[in-house]
């Protein structure tokens, strides 16, 4: 885990390599490689930065007809509209508890699960686990909504166990307070078996003389794992708690969008699906790009600080 | 781990430690197996169970027979063909160019490069990039759904990582007897690089296949809709009870106890490929983690 981007200097290393002889010397040797790089140049200019040069709008009142650059600006009242909303805190709030929650029990899960895996002795058993569990990354996203959705519907399974346990029938979606726990554990179903590849590549590298070591000793299991295992993975699971540190505003929105309905905003709402709401049902383009626009700032800060920590801690980071 | 007699304590923990396995394992399938399950039952009998289901309830394909008969279906799945055949042919080749690009020494490959990465940091937003789209002409067109997301820079440098390690002496004979870039990037490198080329089709194809949201905000023509917003329809519409047009044009039959037998046979058929191709998937997703990864 040195870096995830990769160690070719991304500052570059002299100025001089750009110098007017050079330049011209490497445009005559690579002209026709340049050509190459063509249409996902393209792509990167339309696509990526067409779209961060659009973010403009956040500072002006955006009409289709006067376009981007004739639109007239207005400072920062969509940011300071937002800020004095009534929406503004339960959209932060719902933002950031859904992340703990995710973190706190789903960043753990493929850890457990991988750490689980490595103590298997048959290896048929762990490669079915492995293969079943990968399963949910792989299905659409629709599909696992679909799926949820009749899970906890009022005659779905899992209604069904908690009405064994004296609940009334209801549909667990049409309750704020049950929304938290099924994004979290929907979340833990889909991402664990799939999460855990990494740390079972971690694994692989720890050195096999420590565990035949701790056998000679008579270590007993938890030991192992706890003063081996876990050791050897502790540089992965920094690295990648880190990132996760630096997600914390961000948040896979797509499986709300097809969950939650007004009925559960008060838990389910977080600024991503306000952003679609306001932008694109309602056409509030510059307002819904000003909170949008706030929430890529904050994820940026957050991940540069992350990046900081990280650097800090463990000498790597992600540039 | 060399293999001798456990102790009592072992055993316990083998024990427990299958036990923990095993019901994650069931609870990762079960979902699926209750879809399977619920697609072949029979509509009425389905309505009255409760509780865990290992086998339909009652048998009967009537959802699979509406299934086949709803107009979205056929609909979808020929768009979703068409979007993974063309999108993710696309998706790999100028994905591949660029890579290739900026895994070579060229002057100007570092400022590609922070250009690139720069965007995995910061993005304009889900507003500014429904604008350019529109106002690039694309609303309502196939290639709204292909072009927004034609590079994923995760799969970029996966693919420059590859070509990276390929050994630049290859290449240097071909420029000496004065190929042009193209030419070695086709002679060369492309029948060099079978496995990064197969995990990206992979990793391109199931994005495309599973992807519903840009077509949701791009496209107004039921007849250019993918397989997954029909399916969104008849999942989660219909299943929140709101009126959309699928429900009219499901005519009385939806509205009555059959709703969840075809629901469940949609799933079934729009997922059987994924599954069909899950064996390679999975191989070649691992793989594709494992090259990423060895770079981090």
């Amino acid at each position: 885990m040195q870096s995830v981007i990769g160690a070719h200097g991304l500052g570059g290393k002299s100025v001089s390599k750009y110098s007017p002889t050079s330049i011209k010397r490497d445009f005559v040797q690579n002209r026709s490689l340049y050509l190459l790089a063509i249409p996902g140049l393209v792509y990167y200019v339309l696509f990526q930065y067409g779209p961060m040069y659009g973010a403009i709008i956040a500072f002006k009142d955006f009409t289709p007809r006067l376009g981007f650059l004739g639109s007239e600006w207005v400072g920062f009242r969509h940011f300071t509209d937002f800020f004095g909303s009534y929406y503004f805190w339960r959209l932060v709030r719902n933002t950031l508890v859904l992340n703990a929650l995710e973190l706190i029990w789903g960043f753990p899960a493929p850890i457990l699960l991988a750490l689980a895996l490595n103590e298997v002795r048959r290896s048929g058993f762990k490669r079915t686990i492995q293969t079943v569990s990968y399963l949910p990354h792989f299905i659409s996203t629709v599909v696992v909504c679909g799926m949820i959705i009749r899970l906890v519907s009022y005659d779905g399974l899992i209604v069904d166990a908690l009405h064994g346990f004296g609940m009334d029938r209801v549909s667990l979606l049409s309750r704020a307070r049950y929304f938290r726990s099924i994004y979290v554990v929907s979340e833990i179903w889909q991402k664990a078996g799939w999460g855990s590849i990494i740390f079972l590549a971690a694994l692989t590298a720890i050195d096999p003389q420590l565990y035949d070591a701790a056998d000679v000793d008579g270590v007993k299991r938890f030991q192992r794992i706890w003063y081996i295992t876990v050791p050897g993975i502790l540089p992965t699971i920094v690295i990648l708690l880190i990132l996760r540190l630096g997600q914390m505003m961000s948040i896979g929105f797509e499986k709300i969008l097809l969950l939650y309905n007004p009925l559960i905003y008060e838990t389910a709402d977080v600024i991503a699906t306000f952003v679609f709401r306001k932008g694109l049902l309602e056409a509030s383009y510059s307002y819904a790009t000003a909170v949008g626009l706030f929430n890529s700032v904050i994820n940026l800060l957050l991940l540069l600080a992350a990046n900081k920590i990280s650097r800090a801690v463990n000498d790597t980071s992600l540039w | 781990m060399g293999r001798k007699t456990l102790s009592a304590g072992d055993y316990v923990f083998y024990t427990i430690n299958t036990a923990i396995l095993v019901t994650f394992g069931v609870a990762a399938l079960y979902p699926f197996l209750e879809v399977v399950f619920a697609s072949l039952s029979d509509a009425i009998e389905l309505t009255a169970h409760t509780g865990v289901m290992l086998r339909p309830a009652g048998f009967s394909i009537e959802g699979y027979r509406m299934a086949f008969q709803y107009r979205g279906l056929l609909t979808g799945y020929a768009n979703t063909v068409y979007y993974v055949v063309v999108g993710t042919t696309l998706n790999v080749t100028i994905t591949g160019l660029l890579a290739y690009v900026v895994a070579t020494k060229a002057l100007w490959r570092n400022v590609i490069i922070v250009l690139i990465v720069l965007t995995m940091f910061f993005q304009g937003g889900l507003i500014p990039r429904y604008l350019v789209v529109r106002s690039l002409g694309l609303l309502n067109t196939r290639w709204a759904v292909i072009l927004p997301v034609l590079i994923n820079t995760f799969n970029l440098i996966i693919m420059r990582t590859f070509f990276q390690g390929i050994p630049d002496s290859l290449e240097e004979s071909a420029k000496i007897d004065g190929a042009k870039s193209l030419t070695i990037f086709i002679r060369i490198i492309v029948p060099l690089s079978g496995p990064v080329i197969a995990v990206m089709t992979l990793y391109y194809g199931v994005s495309h296949w599973n992807s519903w949201f840009n077509a949701m905000i791009f496209l107004r023509d039921r007849s250019l809709y993918p397989l997954q917003l029909f399916l969104r329809e008849i999942l989660i519409e219909a299943a929140y009870g709101e009126a959309t047009g699928s429900v009219e044009e499901m005519g009385a039959a939806y509205q009555n106890v059959n709703e969840d037998i075809l629901r469940n046979a949609f799933i079934v058929i729009a997922t059987v490929p994924i599954l069909c191709l899950y064996p390679f998937l999975q191989k070649y997703f691992v793989k594709g983690v494992m090259i990423g990864a060895l770079k981090g």
